[in-house]
């Protein structure tokens, strides 16, 4: 069991909660959006609760992720988009902070469901949806009709964007999902070959120094990882809501 | 799916029969089989949580951190701006300052050029009047001087013609003897001097 690498995915319930025939129990993965959430919220909360006006080192980070998320949606989606802020910049605490808190050994890596960041990623594309039509109505799906494409070609170039804005909803869950199951699931096996080396005697405790470095370099690999597919998540969101603001290519 | 029992095959050997067993055991007991993120029985668990801790985290942060962040951010913006502003002003009234104190300093300059160019012209005025004057006082000097050496003169022209007579006077009661006749003599006199 310890050296499973599946191992930490499984969920077990805490609290268990049944409404309906449906199971919504209290469990290690709610504990750990709740812990998540929380984590996040307090730190943004009591890091700026002096409102200094020359910032200490806490207040910078809180202002500074603040500055990166607002740049990172002027950027994409203009001035406009930014009554998408609190939205953008919740999802990406959200994903930053629960990547970062699942690479604590024995804890529960929320992103690593595909449900979640489906979940997510259904609520971004959604929301340029319901924005896209609510803002321009039909014209919305000029989206789908780029400029300057010839009479001909427009019934193949409608099409290929069909298709690649439906698989926008699951290119930016699976992206996140896949790569914090491959990133735990590879720094579980490494520190896994560490122990089952170490029982092996004085050759393989000797042995084990190779996976242990990697573990080490993995550990360090993962942290730009969780970082990395946050600011993406964050990034595309922006795209996909510039998309919403301005169909017209 | 695939990499359970794929990692359980590779880590069989190195582990021993114990657990490899445990893991099995494991396997077939929680998950029945299924690997964890898809298992859909926990589907509705997850999105519950999820959309009521997400939810709650949107609304903090939309309601209360965002908006405090952005106004420490506004606040300092403003702050910088307006200590700029405060600069900028500071600096046009050093400048004005400057150009007042050059302004006051030419404007001393040619005052005191003004001042030196009046105390050379009344020096030379005084000059001018003190030699005037002393020259005046000269020529009136002279000419007192040339008048008294004609009176002068004029005194012994005429002192001359009684010492003349006299002479002649003497010289001819000395000569002639007698006492000559005073009028014919100052006759001769005067026709000697003429």
């Amino acid at each position: 069991m310890a050296n499973d690498p599946i191992h930490q995915f499984q969920i077990s319930k805490w609290i268990p909660i049944e409404i309906g025939g449906l199971d919504l129990s209290f469990t290690n993965s709610s504990a750990f959006m709740v812990a998540t959430v929380a984590a996040a919220g307090a730190f943004l909360f009591l890091t700026t609760s002096t409102r200094g006006l020359i910032p200490g080192r806490l207040q910078s980070v809180s202002e500074m992720s603040y500055e990166f998320v607002a740049s990172m949606l002027r950027d994409a989606a203009g001035s406009h988009g930014m009554k998408f802020f609190p939205f953008v910049f919740s999802l990406f605490m959200f994903v930053l902070v629960a990547n970062l808190l699942g690479l604590f050994p024995y804890f529960f890596t929320v992103t690593s469901h595909i449900i979640v960041t489906f979940a997510l990623a259904l609520l971004v594309i959604g929301t340029v949806v319901v924005y896209g039509f609510m803002k321009h109505g039909f014209g919305f799906l000029k989206l789908f009709v780029p400029h300057g494409v010839p009479g001909i070609l427009v019934p193949l170039v409608v099409l290929i964007e069909v298709i690649s804005f439906l698989s926008r909803p699951i290119s930016l869950s699976v992206r996140l999902f896949a790569n914090m199951l491959a990133g735990h699931i590879t720094l579980k096996v490494f520190a896994g070959f560490v122990t089952s080396l170490s029982a092996l005697g004085a050759v393989g405790v000797a042995g084990s120094i190779l996976p242990l470095i990697m573990t080490v370099a993995i550990t360090a690999l993962e942290f730009l990882v969780a970082f990395l597919q946050a600011y993406v998540f964050a990034v595309l969101t922006c795209m996909y809501l510039n998309d919403a603001l301005h169909p017209g290519h | 799916m695939y990499v359970t029992p794929g990692y359980a095959e590779e880590a069989a050997p190195a582990e021993g029969e114990v657990h490899t067993e445990v893991g099995v055991e494991h396997d077939a007991g929680h998950a029945k089989g299924v690997f964890p993120p898809f298992d859909g029985t926990t589907f509705a668990s997850q999105l519950l949580w999820l959309a009521i801790t997400f939810g709650l985290f949107y609304l903090f942060l939309k309601n209360v951190v965002l908006p405090r962040i952005g106004n420490i951010l506004e606040v300092r913006r403003d702050r910088i701006a307006q200590d700029l502003d405060q600069a900028a002003l500071l600096k046009s009234e050093a400048d004005a300052a400057i150009a007042a104190y050059e302004q006051e300093l030419a404007e001393a300059r040619s005052k005191a050029n003004a001042i030196g160019q009046q105390a050379r012209d009344s020096a030379k005025a005084d000059a001018d009047a003190a030699r005037k004057a002393v020259e005046a006082g000269l020529e009136s000097k002279l000419g007192e001087a040339e008048e008294r050496i004609a009176s002068i003169k004029a005194a012994a022209m005429r002192e001359v013609g009684a010492i003349a007579e006299d002479t002649a006077t003497a010289i001819v009661q000395q000569l002639v003897g007698g006492k000559p006749d005073k009028a014919s003599i100052a006759a001769a006199v005067k026709a000697a001097g003429e």
